[in-house]
């Protein structure tokens, strides 16, 4: 077991104290930055990192930075991203709930690189237990001088809001948490412009994940020469894994970024239960392509799993075993994306509700066999159409669960009805279970 | 100023133009629900989605801004594919009602359906989501939700036009519908406006719904009566009546925008009291008579009012060439010309569109050099008294509300010939000897002058009632009859004539106002 960097909290009891945190070097790193480095010499070091965005999309975080305008009179602004809510991803969960304070110097030291006074941490709302920890840990900063008008003497102002979602996956988008913190629906915003030019409240913002800015501090503590060493070197550092479905031993894991998906599967998470065999294994969290058990030895790291087909996204790895019906499974997620769009575009809008209908068909027992190329269909023409990349999310699923388990949907419109389940009676097939 | 190519034409448009503007510049239309010149671009509905070279994905064409060396696509396979994959989306929940629909006619949906679409419904018809239907959300406008494409048109107008926000989008996905926000109804002076902009059938006028199918009607450029503001119009209208204005976009004038008040004053130019016969006052009662021994018998009695006693007052209602013709006969009869310009007292107003004064031409008024001062009629109204004013001549004036009443009503007792040119049946008609029937705006072609000067065109949409003539015809009749002239050809005769005389009009004709309208002179009030 590799050193425990992002959750020491699991070897720490009680690290989510300020005490506790500072007895064990807390906010040693935020000091250094703001004494030792210039925000520029902050900023050439999380690039030189190659820390690359924990969210979903992997965008190298120093080059995001870099991205807000060199001058200007209006405030910068930092929003984390705190709405973890893709499904099977519950590893930001962890590090606010049980190490509040290292997302807090993670922010520290970000803001100050970035030079931004006012940051926003934007929780799901339904992570209460996170949002008590985190408004007790952002007190304790304000009172131990961590934050407020004048962090660690330096003269260096900053404020931090707790803020919390009211429930909508689509929050998690980053012009749509914008535009959530702003007050209004969670619209996600028409790009150009981009946030770090016109972001929160019309002014410089940046976005960054939780997991994303709880790196920030190792880096200037070890170097940015020992993040990048940590697995592949375009897509380095520690990494937390959250593994769920049919494994002995879900839960998040802290690996090298790059360590195998099928070791992951079956040494850390402690394999497939009940002498089952894998079926298929979400990589990177609800929205990235299903893999086959042919596909898993796969290095868990942005670019390898981007060249097997999927994408290592919240790295939320959902295990199937071979009792699941894959139209199900597939119903399930098209479920959810379909409840999830905001309906502002109209491909996402209309697109989802038919996904989840012909699949539902499918499941029930009222499909024709052109329905399984149908879904490819409206897959395709969601995707790449839309504002923001949920309508992709809720079509790149679709497109590999029906391209990879193909005979078990055309199977499901032949039969009439779901084999996977048991029939009451074989005279009804068709609404038997319904 | 970027030079791009759309669909191998090459247009150069201003910079931070969209390819959407340039594509329009360059004459070809991409399909579009969503943007609308007037307001902010939210790129929602996906129909504008064109292909442009070098770039991996299909770009919306609202919000994509024309660069230099851009090559755009609206009609490659790419993006037809992407044109007909939106319309089936927006068609999937849509209730497909066109039968009861009013929209039918003039619905985007059906259109670009026609256009990019033409495939059958691939999902069965029980799934569909449904909402509300016939929803009256305020005294002008009924919602039905499930035709809405959610293009949020009518939000953003409420949102960003009249900062108003009634109306908002609730819920998610295919479940969000249009809907009033919590406690407020939509009643504000532009509330019609969203009918107009809301490309589909979910936004429809109260006042309009099921009179007419749009196709039978026929519309005409004009101006809108109802203010001095002169909003742009396309008047619609069938079998001689008119239907329903809309907004035409001027930029100089109202945008793309109208006033409530003004739609719904269509109904004041074809009610029930338009006057339609001529009527000359026997010994007693009124007996009809026909238009060329009316204007001989006006003619023959201001004449024999002698020089002095005679006095025309003109409204703020007449057209430039109407007024124009009111002081040629006041020439002719060496009477005094005065004008009015009458607004109620309490008239909405705001710093948008609406204004205070609810006449189109009061500077048609004053650049001709008639007072609009209460001072001038109290002279007349004074000389009627003393006897010295005998003939009175009002065209499209009310007295009795620009003076006190009674002091109105005395004066028009008194006065020996009592002649009056006016749309609809008011006080003055009763003590008239002579009435001409005149047509309203809507009925006549001519110009206003609207409150910042510029002068603009009204046309005749329909004809005038009964034995009603173009009021620029009437005078010009009479003008002829009293100085043995030639009657004008037309309104534009009586407007070069103007043009000629009065320094304030200037250079202009109406070819040269144009359907937009030409700024007047500045030095006004000069006049020959």
């Amino acid at each position: 077991m590799p050193e425990r960097i992002l959750l020491r909290c699991r070897d720490i009891p009680d690290l989510r104290s300020l005490a506790t945190y500072l007895r064990h070097g807390g906010y040693e790193s935020a000091r250094k930055a703001l004494t030792q480095h210039t925000p520029e010499e902050l900023v050439e070091m999380v690039k030189a990192s190659n820390l690359r965005g924990r969210g979903g999309a992997g965008f190298p975080t120093g080059m995001k930075w870099s991205f807000l305008p060199k001058q200007g009179n209006k405030p910068v602004y930092l929003a984390v991203n705190a709405d973890e809510s893709e499904p099977g991803t519950f590893k930001d969960r962890e590090i606010m709930e049980d190490d509040p304070h290292q997302l807090l110097e993670g922010i520290l030291i970000s803001s100050f690189a970035i030079k931004c006074h006012r940051a926003y941490i934007y929780i799901r709302g339904e992570m209460l237990t996170g949002y008590e920890r985190l408004c007790t840990a952002v007190k304790e900063a304000y009172d131990g001088g961590f934050f407020g008008k004048n962090v660690l003497g330096t003269g260096f102002e900053l404020d931090v809001v707790v803020h919390r979602g009211a429930g909508a996956y689509i929050c998690g988008e980053e012009t749509g948490l914008i535009e959530s913190l702003e007050g209004k629906r969670a619209y996600p915003r028409i790009k150009p412009p981009f946030p770090a030019t016109h972001g929160l409240f019309g002014c410089p913002t940046i976005v960054n994940n939780v997991e994303t800015l709880a790196c920030v501090p190792h880096i200037v503590a070890r170097g940015a020469d020992w993040f990048r060493s940590i697995g592949p070197e375009k897509s380095p550092g520690p990494k937390l894994f959250c593994v769920s479905g049919h494994v002995a031993k879900p839960g998040v894991y802290e690996l090298p970024m790059g360590t195998l998906l099928r070791e992951i599967i079956y040494e850390h998470a402690g394999g497939i239960p009940n002498g089952r065999q894998l079926k298929g294994v979400i990589p990177g969290g609800a929205s990235m392509p299903v893999f086959t058990p042919a596909e898993i030895d796969v290095p868990m790291d942005m670019d390898s799993v981007q060249k097997a087909g999927s994408f290592l996204g919240s790295a939320g790895i959902i295990v199937m075993d071979d009792s699941v019906c894959m139209v199900g499974a597939m119903l399930n997620l098209a479920h959810f994306f379909h409840h999830e769009s905001c309906g502002q575009c109209t491909p996402c809008r209309e697109g989802t509700g038919w996904v989840e209908n012909v699949l539902h068909g499918l499941e029930e027992g009222h499909a024709s066999p052109s329905d399984v190329d149908l879904l490819l269909n409206i897959a395709g023409n969601m995707m790449g159409n839309t504002i923001c990349a949920l309508a992709d999310a809720a079509a790149m699923p679709v497109r590999a669960f029906v391209t990879k388990y193909r005979a078990e949907f055309e199977e499901h419109a032949r039969l009439g009805y779901c084999p996977f389940r048991p029939r009451a009676a074989a005279a009804e097939p068709a609404h038997a279970h319904a | 100023m970027p030079t791009l190519e759309i669909d191998g034409r090459k247009v150069t448009v201003e910079d931070g133009h969209t390819v959407i503007q340039a594509a329009d510049r360059a004459g070809i239309e991409i399909p579009h629900y969503c943007w609308h010149p007037g307001l902010s671009i939210s790129g929602n509905c996906r129909m504008c989605l064109v292909e442009i070279e070098k770039s991996p994905k299909l770009q919306i064409a609202c919000n994509t801004r024309a660069a230099d060396g851009m090559v755009v696509h609206t009609t490659s396979e790419k993006t037809k594919i992407a044109q007909k994959a939106v319309l089936e989306f927006l068609l999937l929940n849509h209730p497909i009602d066109c039968p009861v629909c009013d929209q039918a006619g003039e619905c985007k949906l059906q259109e670009y359906y026609m256009d990019y679409d033409l495939q059958k419904s691939r999902m069965p018809l029980d799934e569909k989501v449904h909402k509300g239907k016939a929803i009256p959300i305020g005294p002008h406008v009924v919602l039905d939700q499930e035709r809405c494409i959610l293009c949020a048109r009518c939000t953003r107008f409420l949102d960003e036009v009249t900062h108003t926000s009634e109306l908002g989008i609730y819920e998610r996905g295919d479940h969000s519908r249009i809907e009033l926000a919590h406690g407020k109804t939509l009643d504000n002076p532009y509330s019609m406006n969203v009918v107009d902009i809301c490309p589909v059938g979910a936004l429809t006028s109260r006042d309009f719904r099921f009179r007419a199918r749009v196709w039978y009607l026929e519309r005409e450029d004009s101006v809108c009566g109802a203010c001095a503001n002169g909003c742009n119009i396309e008047m619609y209208h069938r079998e001689n009546r008119l239907f329903r204005f809309q907004p035409r976009a001027n930029m100089d004038v109202n945008a793309y925008w109208m006033c409530d008040a003004g739609r719904v004053s269509i109904g004041s130019l074809q009610g029930e009291g338009r006057m339609f016969e001529v009527l000359v006052r026997g010994d007693e009662h009124f007996a009809p008579a026909d238009w060329p021994s009316a204007i001989a018998t006006v003619a023959e009695r201001l004449q024999a009012c002698g020089s002095g006693g005679v006095a025309v007052v003109v409204s703020a209602q007449a057209t430039n060439e109407e007024i124009h013709l009111a002081r040629r006969l006041g020439d002719a009869l060496g009477a005094t010309v005065a004008g009015i310009s009458w607004s109620p007292p309490d008239a909405f107003h705001d710093d948008f569109l609406i204004k205070a004064d609810k006449n189109p031409n009061t500077q048609g008024l004053v650049r001709q050099g008639v007072s609009t001062d209460p001072a001038a009629v109290d002279a007349i109204l004074r000389a009627i008294d003393a006897g010295r004013v005998t003939g009175l001549v009002l065209l499209r004036t009310d007295l009795t509300r620009w003076v006190d009443e009674a002091r109105a009503r005395a004066a028009l007792e008194r006065v020996a010939t009592l002649v009056v040119l006016d749309t609809d049946g008011r006080p003055e008609a009763e003590y008239a000897n002579v009435v001409l029937p005149i047509a309203t705006y809507a009925e006549t072609e001519g110009t206003f002058t609207n409150h910042a000067g510029r002068v603009q065109r009204v046309r005749r949409a329909v004809s005038p009632p009964g034995q009603a003539q173009p009021g620029w015809h009437a005078l010009g009749e009479l003008v002829a009859a009293v100085t043995a002239g030639q009657p004008p050809a037309s309104a534009a005769a009586v407007f070069d004539d103007l043009a000629a005389t009065n320094a304030a009009f200037a250079g202009l004709d109406h070819e040269r106002v144009g359907t937009l309208g030409a700024a007047a002179s500045a030095n006004s009030r000069a006049s020959a």
